[in-house]
């Protein structure tokens, strides 16, 4: 390129063809991909039966109502400190993966690398292994190329279909959704959501693919500031393998190194990189460069690890000679146990709000327009507005009462008794009147603080709420 | 040794600062497509939908969009979901309202906005009245002219004291301050804060008792009671409209009182602003489930 000539900023995208390879990193990423796409597909039909008034689905975000099911949790509006704490931990766990394993997450659960993998699989079924697809690249149109290209189309759109549609399942009842899809009589914003997610699963994971990684992808520039010396990532054993060449049974054989320059883990590289050039942006050390080499240097009767999982400091010590440290002494650090305390401070408390919360819940908001009310007899009278929850599959009747001043008493508005009826699994608005006697001392008091109480007559559970009472202070 | 590998050398950029180059990475060329995409899209947006602000407004856009269009759809679309319950809201005895309580719950729902927007102005956002200035405090069990709901509604319907309706609530009070001498007020106003139990001159009070039996028990009643059928206020509770003080009462008594209320049937409002029977009947149901309903 002539230097007073300015290069393009842009450059097309060079297409990536992974070959296959087989290797226990490999066999790992198959069972990952088994087991989480089974999770997220299988998930929203399993049943879980919670009484005749609440949906039967064990996982349900069901907006509509405002609820969380997931099995014997049900989550309220205003828990969702529930789920804040959940995305804490796991941002707290990626914190604590990426510092002590590098991009593991990235590797092997990331969904755009377990999609793009199974795209990937239906490649290679479909339009053989990685020289096949070169050469169908090159070729020109022709019918069979026209015919593989849809074939592998089709097949990526039904998975991207799946995928989308798995989706909307966990924001309904399933089987009815499923029965609304195929009669066309769902919400629009089924199709909608169906259409939109089957677009980005068809083009992120069918054409996309690792530019996701490296343009849109925030994660891999937060990660850098994770890894440090000690994290494992993938490498290439340099004082090992160069200089590289073909072994040839020259005399200049003795000199070269271990690499013999098959080019084998750049062929299998899904990110289209050369791990020899060192750690770069693009690897999401998904270990298939691994696998590729190990298969190579058994063939070639060399040890295994030319290119493998290390930390940076092994590559200073292997080329001091001496031993480096073990992989438990890399990822047991002060800054993973940090991590990993903190990960577990979280879910602890968690666990403990989770025991602790009641299936019954009240919250008071006095009315302060106006302050008291002077009714005839001479009595000051306060009101509140009092929500009552009832998060059981069932109709309860709540009691109200309050402890504090003898001389208060509770009315409730429009009840002749104390006690309410809340339907299941709802919230009730209620008008709760405390009166104070004339000449009481809470009547000419400016603030009596006293204590609601509301108790679930089947239970027998009690929550309480503490506030005040406005008298007509002189 | 060097490979192959380790003498290429990237591109650069050409630019060249003390002798720093800058690496070339180039972006994909799908991206910048992208991004002339979204500036068309852009460009387009704005000439569809409204978009640029001008001094007043904005340009409106070809599509026809706006806001307000949709928030009118969307009021027309719940008055619509809504008629049914109006109209049986218009047409129910208004005492059997509380045997349904979801019609109850929206007539209060609906009552509470009504009021809020006709009747907060006098009676107070959170209708309590205003003290001693004679608006009436809507949440206490004391009612001048009846607190069933039926009462209510006729009290909003026609008002009181007023020339819309030929049937208003209609009573006055005559000012005494014609009639009585000063000292005859003086012994009525401690007559009257002794049966309402209130600090007084028992040797007045007892004078008083005479000139009450005379002049004021034909509308107040002989225990002081009062008269909801004539808006004759109940003297004995701990209610006072206008103030229960010697010096309130005095005027009160002296020059009389006279609170008016408008009519709100749409049919005494010829020149609009009335309520319809349905929303009459959705404030009544609101105001008397304030607190004080009888």
């Amino acid at each position: 390129m002539p230097a007073d000539q300015t290069p393009s900023l842009y450059a097309a995208r060079e297409p990536v063809f992974p070959r296959r390879v087989t290797g226990p990193f490999r066999t790992l990423k198959w069972w990952i991909m088994v087991v989480t796409l089974g999770i997220y597909y299988i998930t929203p039909w399993i049943r879980w039966d919670r009484g005749p008034e609440l949906p039967d689905q064990a996982v349900l975000v069901d907006l509509a109502s405002r609820r969380f099911f997931f099995f014997w949790i049900e989550i309220w509006p205003h828990e969702f400190y529930f789920v804040a704490g959940l995305l804490i931990m796991a941002g707290l766990g990626l914190f604590l993966f990426t510092s002590a394993l590098g991009r593991v997450w990235c590797g092997y659960a990331c969904p755009q690398t377990v999609w793009t993998d199974l795209f990937i699989l239906v490649e290679r079924w479909i339009e053989g292994d990685r020289n096949a697809r070169v050469r169908l690249w090159n070729a020109k149109w022709s019918g069979r190329k026209v015919r593989l290209r849809l074939t592998k189309w089709v097949v990526w759109l039904l998975i991207a279909v799946a995928t989308g549609g798995a989706w909307v399942f966990y924001f309904t009842d399933a089987p009815q959704l499923v029965r609304d899809l195929v009669t066309f009589s769902a919400h629009p914003v089924a199709y909608i959501t169906i259409a939109i997610l089957t677009a980005t699963t068809f083009v992120f994971g069918g054409f996309a693919r690792e530019q996701i990684c490296i343009y849109a992808c925030p994660w891999p520039r937060i990660q850098a500031a994770m890894m440090d010396e000690d994290t494992i990532t993938v490498a290439y054993r340099e004082w090992r393998g160069e200089p590289r060449g073909k072994h040839r049974k020259s005399a200049e054989a003795a000199e070269l190194g271990d690499c013999i320059d098959c080019n084998a883990c750049v062929a299998v590289c899904p990110m289209g990189i050369d791990i020899r050039d060192g750690q770069q942006m693009e690897c999401i050390t998904c270990a298939l460069c691994i696998d590729a080499c190990d298969d190579v240097m058994a063939r070639i009767g060399k040890p295994r690890g030319l290119i493998d999982y290390m930390a940076l400091t092994d590559e200073v010590a292997e080329r001091a000679g001496t031993k480096p440290r073990q992989i438990w002494k890399h990822i047991f650090r002060p800054r993973t146990i940090l991590y990993t305390s903190l990960w577990s401070a979280v879910g602890l408390a968690m666990l403990v709000a989770l025991f602790i919360r009641t299936e019954i819940d009240a919250t008071v908001a006095p009315v302060r327009n106006p302050t008291f009310v002077t009714l005839s007899d001479g009595s000051i009278r306060n009101a509140y507005d009092v929500r009552l929850l009832n998060k059981h599959g069932e109709e309860r009747t709540f009691r109200v009462s309050l402890t504090g001043d003898p001389a208060l008493r509770v009315q409730l508005e429009g009840l002749p008794y104390e006690t309410v009826k809340v339907p299941a699994n709802e919230t009730k608005l209620q008008r709760v009147y405390v009166v104070a006697p004339r000449g009481s001392v809470p009547a000419g008091a400016d603030r009596s603080e006293f204590r609601f109480w509301v108790e679930d007559l089947i239970s027998g559970e009690r929550v309480y709420k503490d506030t005040v009472f406005n008298g007509d202070a002189p | 040794m060097t490979t192959e590998h380790d003498k290429k050398e990237p591109d650069t950029t050409g630019h060249v600062w003390d002798g720093i180059r800058e690496y070339d990475n180039p972006m994909p060329r799908w991206w910048l497509w992208t991004f002339y995409i979204t500036i068309i899209w852009g460009i387009g947006y704005t000439i569809a939908r409204p978009a640029w602000p001008l001094i007043e407004g904005a340009t409106p856009g070809i599509s026809g969009y706006s806001t307000r269009a949709e928030v009118a759809k969307d009021i027309e679309a719940v008055n619509e979901a809504n008629a049914g319950a109006t109209q049986e809201l218009a047409s129910i005895e208004l005492a059997l309202l509380s045997g349904n309580s979801e019609l109850q719950q929206y007539a209060v729902n609906a009552g509470a906005a009504i009021f809020r927007a006709n009747c907060s102005q006098c009676h107070g956002s959170g209708a309590a009245g205003v003290q001693a200035s004679g608006y009436p405090n809507l949440l206490d069990d004391d009612w001048l002219w009846g607190g069933a709901i039926d009462d209510i509604a006729y009290t909003i319907t026609h008002g009181i004291r007023n020339e819309q309706s030929p049937d208003s609530r209609w009573s006055q009070m005559p000012a005494f301050g014609e009639i009585l001498s000063e000292e005859e007020i003086a012994a009525a106003v401690n007559y009257v804060r002794s049966i309402s139990d209130q600090e007084h001159d028992a040797a007045l009070a007892a004078q008083g008792a005479e000139i009450y039996l005379e002049q004021c028990s034909a509308c107040h009643g002989e225990a002081g009671m009062g008269d909801p059928t004539i808006g004759a206020p109940n003297l004995v509770d701990a209610i006072w409209l206008y103030g229960g003080s010697e010096e309130h009462l005095t005027e009160t008594i002296t020059y009389s009182r006279f609170g008016v209320m408008p009519a709100w049937g749409e049919e005494y409002r010829p020149g609009g602003g009335g309520l319809d029977q349905a929303e009459i009947n959705a404030v009544a149901a609101y105001v008397h489930q304030l607190g004080g309903g009888e």
